[in-house]
């Protein structure tokens, strides 16, 4: 059982559902991310998204753009990251995920970073830019190296295409809940639960919703048709602001019989 | 004679090239493909841009043997091919007539486009004036600074001009927004990009609509001629108007194909845009292709005075034809563009774009290392009027960029 299967099974004091928090590696200094993986945690996390800065992040909103930039200025690399998460998974039980565009793999070497994420204990990855027609530069050497490529469908992707990206996974699906990029809302509920609804009745695998997802209502709204969710812009903005409290309360969501005021 | 057939049925020219863009978006650049597959086979689809081109552009332009400048050069003879007598003023029309037709075909109310310099937007905007589409451009904030009377003529032409405020706040960031405004407005809106660049099938379908400008020459060198030239020059940002020109001789062997890069103040300094030169291959704005990068794989930003060719990457089937050779690059400094300017301008009485400056500066060097039995073409791609004040500036002192 990997570590995906494993942390999904422990969600039941969680009714099941799974909170997995995304944040920007090297925003408040590379230093903290070790900490900031055990914080999360420890407030409940299922799995951890780590995003990769990028100059040119094309799929993302102005709150993971600036915390990119902020990274870039604290001179993070994804070396200098992938160091910092073989510290990480010394104190870190449950998965790590790479959020990265393509990019920075490309100029890392795609052989070497397969093998050294692997290395280090990272248990997936996400590359917003990399669609199913062009899985093959680089999913054969993630699955050589046992490190699920997390795929992504959208309300714009048509049944037969969900199907065929669903039968491909392993950890669980991100299923994008705008038409946009991170950090926005622009699809009524109806349609997001009906689509919600028909990809999890596609999917072999859990179903995760993401992008643009910031309060309880909306997640608790959300997770009637899916098992968890993916929240970016807001963790990245509660890290920012240093409101770990707003944090751990936003991350409790789904634990029964506790509230934290 | 050899065979050439690229892209494959993926994008991919070699390595380069493919469609390397978010989920959300691949709906609507698959859509596009079959729209474009469908308008290729309808001959009444190629009749009105065919239509457009000669009625509201002006086509064909003239192809004009520059005797001054070969004579000044002293070798080969120089040939001109006037892109910049086209409606706006440069070849960016040719694509945006044919992209603007296509989105109307594909029922699309509104148009996204970036723009660097404001040549692609203006053509654009003036298509969009045409069509009646909803028109929005979208152009860094500090390119905004720098040509505010595109700016201007843009809205007057009708168009919404965004100003982007992210990353470096030039083309690449405007190319960066507008793809964020379409992945989230696909339903109603086409991307109307400006280079041979982006996902799949832009760089084909940009190559396309350009390649009239290799089409034409072809002819009418031969009609003048009765034989092909031996050399065809064209400088490149992202490549259009130099895929335009080769691509109808990328089989005929015996002309050698010259696309020439910006070397800002020199490619062993910071400041330059020649990222076939001295980039990297790498992954942005959804294709695969040659990029200024650092080693980290973060993009860096490009140089020039001609604000055309400030751009970071360069088309993927440039990045191919550099490396299976069959196209050679090279690099021209802003001081020898600006040098071309004021020779084409009194030699000729012909004030050339700043773009294309570059691939005059880099004719009169080949020219005078050949024969002067042999024949170069360069693709004058734009008119100078927009750089005047950049160029006075620079020669003179005083308020300039």
């Amino acid at each position: 059982m990997n570590r995906f299967e494993q942390s999904f099974k422990l969600l039941n004091e969680y009714n099941g559902k799974a909170f997995v928090p995304y944040m920007m590696a090297g925003d408040g200094g590379l230093e903290c991310l070790v900490e900031r993986l055990v914080l999360l945690e420890k407030f409940g996390a299922a799995a951890i998204e780590v995003g990769v800065p990028f100059s040119d992040p094309v799929a993302d909103g102005p709150t993971i753009q600036s915390a990119g930039i902020r990274a870039l200025k604290n001179k993070t690399t994804l070396k200098g990251i992938i160091t910092e998460l073989a510290k990480a998974r010394e104190v870190v039980t449950i998965p790590i995920i790479m959020m990265t565009y393509l990019n920075p793999i490309y100029a890392y070497g795609i052989d070497a970073f397969a093998q050294d994420i692997q290395t280090v204990g990272v248990d997936g990855c996400i590359i917003p830019d990399l669609p199913l027609e062009e899985e093959d530069i680089i999913a054969p050497q993630l699955a050589d190296a046992q490190v699920e490529l997390i795929r992504l469908v959208t309300p714009a992707s048509p049944l037969e295409r969900i199907t065929e990206i669903a039968g491909r996974g392993k950890g669980f699906l991100y299923a994008v809940t705008v038409k946009g990029i991170t950090g926005t809302r622009n699809l009524f509920d109806n349609d997001l639960n009906e689509f919600l609804k028909a990809v999890k009745k596609l999917s072999p695998i859990p179903v995760l919703a993401g992008f643009g997802i910031s309060n309880e209502e909306q997640i608790k709204e959300l997770t009637k048709n899916c098992d968890g969710v993916v929240v970016g812009s807001k963790i990245v903005e509660l890290f920012d602001r240093n409101n770990l409290h707003e944090m751990e309360k936003l991350m409790a969501v789904f634990k029964q019989g506790v509230k934290i005021v | 004679m050899i065979t050439y057939t690229l892209p494959n049925e993926k994008g991919h020219f070699g390595i380069f090239g493919g469609r390397l863009v978010p989920e959300t978006l691949m709906k609507a650049v698959l859509e596009l493909e079959q729209a474009y597959d469908n308008a290729k086979k309808d001959a009444s689809f190629q009749a009105e841009i065919d239509r457009l081109l000669k009625e509201y552009v002006g086509r064909e332009t003239p192809l004009y043997f520059a005797e001054n400048l070969s004579r000044h050069a002293g070798g080969a003879n120089i040939y001109l091919k006037r892109e910049d007598l086209n409606h706006t003023g440069a070849h960016k029309i040719n694509n945006a007539i044919g992209q603007a037709l296509l989105a109307v075909r594909m029922g699309k109310k509104k148009i996204v486009a970036e723009t660097g310099a404001g040549q692609h937007g203006v053509a654009t905007a003036t298509v969009c004036a045409l069509l009646n589409l909803e028109c929005i451009i979208f152009m860094g904030e500090e390119d905004i600074k720098r040509q505010a009377l595109n700016v201007f003529r843009m809205e007057l032409l009708g168009a919404k001009v965004v100003s982007v405020t992210s990353g470096s706040a030039t083309l690449k960031d405007a190319v960066n927004e507008a793809l964020r405004y379409w992945v989230a407005n696909v339903d109603d809106t086409h991307y109307l990009l400006g280079s041979v660049m982006g996902p799949h099938p832009f760089p084909t379908m940009v190559r396309d609509f350009q390649s009239v400008i290799g089409k034409e020459t072809k002819e009418q060198f031969k009609l003048r001629n009765s034989s092909l030239p031996d050399a065809v020059v064209a400088c490149i940002g992202g490549g259009s108007n130099a895929m335009g020109i080769f691509y109808p001789f990328i089989e005929d062997e015996e002309v050698s194909l010259y696309g020439i890069e910006a070397a800002g103040q020199g490619v062993d300094t910071e400041y330059h845009a020649a990222s076939l030169t001295k980039g990297k291959p790498g992954v942005l704005h959804g294709a695969l292709m040659y990029l200024l990068q650092n080693d980290d794989g973060q993009i860096q930003e490009a140089h020039s005075i001609s604000a055309g060719l400030d751009y970071p990457g360069v088309g993927p089937e440039h990045s191919h034809l550099k490396e299976v050779g069959r196209a050679k690059y090279f690099s021209i400094t802003d001081e020898e563009a600006l040098e071309a300017f004021q020779l084409l301008s009194k030699l000729e009485g012909i004030i050339p774009a700043l773009e294309s400056a570059h691939a005059i500066a880099f004719a009169v060097k080949l020219a005078s290392e050949m024969k002067e039995s042999q024949n170069i073409v360069v693709c004058l791609s734009g008119r100078g009027d927009k750089d005047v004040e950049t160029v006075k500036a620079r020669l003179k002192g005083g308020e300039g960029k």
